[in-house]
């Protein structure tokens, strides 16, 4: 998949608005349905989401260990379900693991707490890669692990959802939820990348 | 079937570049095409394995050279043709020629809700469960030419199930039909080095959600 080519742009434009002109005059589709499909994905659900989770898993132990045992009951508690979510599983990064999130077959990720996937993760590098070569892919967004640390590659195949609970930056002690999840990235949950340090976010 | 979307350890296609302060659509086509595809998905004339199926017969070709909204796409109209309920030449013209088929639009009203609400593919059992955690277990050699998620990258290879992750709906079975097969579903560790030799990495593994079919005894 190449990247953007901004001279498909205007001609993809005219074939999807013919396609919905189509649809519509068929009855197949609402066009005030599609706007609130955008509007949704756009707006309202996006990896601000997940990082509220991953604050609470680091502020409150109770929490931790309800999101590992059951990350669905644990991610609805906050509102956070629906499409591509369905059955979530929360993995945690410690010292001697570090786990990265992929799907080889199309583009499977968990929209309810991260939206929508960004495009490098939908595209050929990241799903060839991320499997068979994740300390390469990590090291071309910049992170590097320590030799100790095994790499765990969860390949999502099935309707299994997965969110990676990064480690919790040293020092904040004693931070508000809101303050730690601001330090969560939407990379850091997904494997790609590590939470941010406190003068990293400052 | 073994498509253009099976990517897994496959070699050439260089770093992953990342775009930073990505805006979540690129351009307003892809906003309409993202939409239109979740709207038909609302209507019930398929579900989300034919949707998958029909992305993943888009040409190699064309697949490669494609971004992503492009084939969504590209499987869209495939499907929409396929299922009678607009011709090829409409889709040109951009224009009903023909009545439509029955089929009901989503309306914009409670679409929010339905959205966020819960769902599963996970089912009550058939039969009871032929492995357990820790067992062996080799991913099946097998080749079929229409949809499945077993990759080709952990055809043959040996790993351990990791956990049981209930009876969930076959896609293999599901698509193009609406026969649900529930069958077994494990998560499967594969050593990194059984999957990838002297390239792989020992105590790094992967992790792949497997239905019972695709695995046998190891």
């Amino acid at each position: 998949m190449s990247d953007h080519d901004h001279s498909h742009l205007s001609d993809m434009d005219v074939r999807v608005r013919a396609l919905e002109t189509l649809l519509s005059e068929k009855g197949y589709v609402d066009p005030a349905a599609l706007d609130v499909f955008i509007d949704t994905y756009e707006t309202k659900v996006g990896p601000r989401n997940g990082a509220r989770v991953v604050a609470r898993v680091w502020a409150d132990a109770d929490y931790r260990k309800w999101l590992l045992e059951d990350a669905g009951a644990a991610i609805a508690s906050f509102g956070f379900t629906g499409r591509q979510s369905e059955h979530m599983v929360a993995v945690e990064n410690t010292p001697d693991i570090h786990n990265m999130v992929v799907c080889t077959l199309c583009s499977c990720y968990p929209w309810a707490v991260l939206g929508l996937p960004p495009v490098w993760y939908k595209a050929p590098p990241y799903r060839a890669r991320a499997v068979a070569d994740p300390r390469g892919v990590l090291a071309d967004f910049g992170v590097s692990l320590p030799q100790t640390t095994a790499i765990r590659v969860w390949d999502s195949t099935a309707e299994v959802r997965y969110l990676v609970v990064p480690m919790r930056p040293a020092g904040t002690d004693g931070w508000s939820e809101e303050r730690l999840a601001s330090l969560v990235t939407r990379n850091s949950m997904i494997g790609t990348g590590l939470a941010l340090s406190p003068e990293a976010a400052a | 079937m073994n498509g253009p979307h099976d990517l897994g350890g496959a070699h050439g296609f260089g770093p992953v570049i990342a775009e930073e302060n990505e805006p979540v659509f690129h351009a307003e086509w892809e906003k309409r095409a993202f939409a239109l595809v979740m709207a038909m998905g609302y209507t019930g004339a398929w579900h989300i394995d034919t949707s998958r199926h029909a992305r993943e017969r888009t040409p190699p070709a064309e697949y490669l050279a494609s971004s992503y909204y492009e084939i969504w796409f590209a499987g869209l109209k495939r499907l929409l043709v396929e299922h009678g309920l607009v011709s090829e030449a409409e889709i040109a013209a951009g224009k009903s020629s023909s009545p439509p088929a029955r089929l009901t639009a989503v309306p914009a009203e409670g679409l929010m809700e339905k959205l966020m609400a819960d769902g599963s593919y996970e089912r009550p059992a058939t039969a009871p469960a032929r492995f357990k955690t820790g067992d062996a277990v080799r991913a099946r050699v097998m080749n079929p030419a229409g949809h499945t998620r077993l990759p080709r990258y952990v055809r043959g290879r040996t790993g351990t199930i990791a956990a049981i992750r209930g009876c969930h709906v076959f896609p293999d079975a599901h698509c193009g039909s609406d026969e649900e097969d529930p069958r077994w579903l494990y998560s499967v560790a594969f050593g990194s080095d059984e999957l990838w030799g002297p390239q792989g990495r020992a105590g790094d593994d992967i992790r792949l959600d497997l239905w019972e079919p695709y695995l046998e005894p190891a």
